[in-house]
């Protein structure tokens, strides 16, 4: 650390290695005193205008080239025909339309979405809340609990778990293996439409560790004195939860909420892993970001790839938007 | 096997111990560890699995092989064409690169927004914290095109440059939290002492922010590691192959046949993100916790 103690008037006089102004090592020696003085001076204030733009300068690129201007020519393609192989030949809002209208296909990606969001997240975060909840006993070990249930959502994304999942719930994999000890017949769990998508959700509630740890967190920040007050009211334990816990949690209930939804709409690797690609059988894991892959990337219709990137987008901001808006009936803010 | 006996197990203090604290505490724990074998148990197996013969790997349900074998990841390494060893050097490139880039400019641009002033601050702040909703399916097809264009397809490019570019906006965002927390007379005091920007930056606040510099580089690692949707779009030539599109190729191309290759491929693949993990775990779990409250 370079946090002296010296005046600048001591700088000045400091050896040259300790470069006290930032541009100092470019001066003639033999410039007057004065001079040198105030050009370091003009230096430094220029130096000081240009510096935040020099630190921003790789997202400011970043910005521009790779997000902004993807962005905007993506909104453009959304509304063409394009292969890559010829320009893009202008469509007008055809590709949306069709998307609604004339392609089952796509509906049913819709539908096997939001089947996966909205059963997979709640369960998630209930079993991130009640793990929580008892973790947050001042219990010996936590550290270790808290580890082993953070672990699955760490690699609960990649590939070598969707490989084991598609093991597991494969006609010879290991759930049958326990089923049988039970007597109970074996299937293919992923080979069945009935049950392919619930084996998808199993693995994302699986992963409930990461909101688990955010949970944790804020009920460390709930005051003791509420259930020091609470206690002297008489106050049993469900009463507890009800009316100082859960109120007292809804924020960051909102904010798991948010964030998990926004994932979970966005899940890809499970469900290419586990179908092999093709969101099979019958289309009952067709992701929706793996159709849009499919249209995309294996058969080259980029325009409608971008359209339905724009229609997950703004599904995505709308759900957000109405999360935060219902937000105001349930979440407690404590001002 | 073991889940039952666990379930059992907790069942009979459950009933016991419902006065004093003892078994109460006894019983809170037997549920805790029942329940984190249950969720474990699928990784302990897939480990076990991949010591096994095969024959043994569809009739054991008991993790724990008997006799070890070997010969799985001899095979599994060997892969079904380039060869692991390849995807493996691969991987680690594009994610040591990828850490270098975030470190590199998340960090500058979380200092510009969190304690420089500057026209427009504002409004580059709103449009950072506007790219971290956006899904990156909205970028990808316009991405892919100038990528291309720009004749980096089966090269790593496409995948590191953005980072050096400071694309992952939660970063940027984490490191301008970070900085918030830290007192502002450290500014002043380097520039009194005659400090740059860049002094002050390079000096003062970088070594203090080695906590978000740990967790940037931790979930930067984990999270190029496990990406397996813009390698697969980039990578198209088996030499160029990262891990996770290795193993998935390689799923392909055996079918279910392999599966003991394949497990020991899996766990090797899992070996770093543990490695990380165990490493990293209070900066993990502390930087989520943190990110997610002061959101």
């Amino acid at each position: 650390m370079a946090l002296t103690h010296s005046r600048p008037s001591d700088t000045e006089r400091s050896a040259p290695g300790s470069e006290p102004h930032v541009v100092r090592g470019s001066e003639d020696p033999r410039t007057p005193r004065a001079a040198r003085g105030l050009r370091s001076l003009r230096a430094a204030r220029f130096n000081e205008r240009l510096a935040p733009y020099l630190f921003l300068l790789p997202w400011l690129i970043g910005f521009f080239v790779i997000t902004l201007g993807p962005m905007l020519y993506s909104l453009y393609l959304s509304f063409t025909n394009f292969s890559m192989l010829a320009p893009p030949e202008w469509v007008g809002i055809d590709n949306y339309i069709k998307m609604f209208t004339n392609d089952p296909k796509y509906l049913e990606s819709v539908r096997v979405t939001l089947v996966y969001v909205f059963v997979s997240v709640p369960l998630q975060l209930a079993f991130a809340l009640m793990l929580a909840m008892v973790l947050n006993r001042g219990l010996r070990g936590l550290p270790i609990y808290r580890s082993i249930y953070y672990l699955p959502s760490l690699i609960g994304g990649s590939v070598a778990i969707a490989v084991l999942w598609r093991q597991m719930f494969g006609h010879n994999g290991l759930i049958n293996q326990i089923l049988d000890v039970f007597g109970i017949e074996a299937q293919s769990w992923i080979g069945n439409p009935n049950t392919a998508l619930g084996t998808l959700i199993i693995l994302n509630v699986w992963t409930f560790g990461s909101p688990m740890v955010i949970f944790l967190a804020a009920l460390r920040q709930i005051p003791q004195e509420l259930y020091e007050a609470g206690a002297v009211d008489g106050v049993n334990k469900r009463q507890q939860f009800l009316h100082i816990t859960l109120p007292m949690l809804t924020p960051i209930v909102l904010f798991n909420l948010i964030l998990q939804l926004i994932g979970a709409f966005q899940a890809f690797t499970p469900a290419f892993v586990v179908s092999g690609g093709t969101g099979g059988p019958v289309n009952s894991t067709l992701f929706y970001t793996l159709y849009l892959y499919q249209r995309g990337f294996t058969s080259f219709q980029m325009g409608y790839a971008s359209a339905m990137a724009w229609v997950l987008f703004v599904g995505i901001a709308v759900v957000t938007v109405i999360n935060f808006w219902f937000s105001k009936y349930w979440v407690h803010y404590d001002d | 096997m073991t889940t039952d006996i666990k379930i059992d197990y907790t069942r009979e203090i459950g009933v016991v111990g419902r006065r004093n604290k003892a078994p109460r505490s006894v019983l809170r724990h037997g549920l805790l560890i029942g329940f984190g074998l249950v969720m474990l148990y699928p990784l302990i197996w897939m480990v076990g699995a991949s010591f096994k013969e095969s024959s043994d790997i569809f009739t054991e349900i008991w993790p724990f092989p008997d006799p070890v074998v070997l010969e799985n990841y001899e095979r599994g390494w060997r892969g079904s064409g380039v060869g692991f060893g390849t995807y493996f050097l691969n991987s680690t490139i594009v994610a040591v690169l990828s850490v270098v880039g975030n470190l590199f400019a998340c960090t500058l641009a979380g200092y510009a927004f969190a304690r420089l002033s500057f026209k427009f601050r504002a409004v580059f702040f709103a449009c950072m914290m506007a790219t971290l909703m956006l899904p990156h399916h909205v970028l990808m097809v316009p991405q892919y095109i100038l990528f291309a264009n720009l004749g980096w397809v089966n090269t790593f490019l496409p995948l590191i440059t953005p980072k050096f570019l400071a694309v992952d906006a939660f970063f940027v965002f984490l490191m301008v939290q970070f900085l918030r927390g830290l007192p502002r007379e450290l500014d002043e005091a380097a520039k009194i002492d005659g400090a740059g920007p860049w002094r002050t930056f390079w000096h003062v606040i970088l070594p203090l922010t080695l906590p978000a510099l740990a967790t940037t580089s931790i979930f930067t690692f984990i999270w190029t590691w496990n990406d397996f949707l813009s390698p697969m779009i980039y990578l198209q030539d088996p030499r160029t192959y990262t891990v996770p599109l290795g193993l998935n190729s390689f799923l392909d191309a055996s079918g279910d046949s392999a599966w003991g290759p394949m497990f020991a491929m899996a766990v090797l693949s899992l070996g770093p993100l543990f490695g990380f993990f165990l490493a990293g775990q209070k900066y993990l779990t502390t930087g989520i916790a943190t990110t997610g409250l002061k959101g």
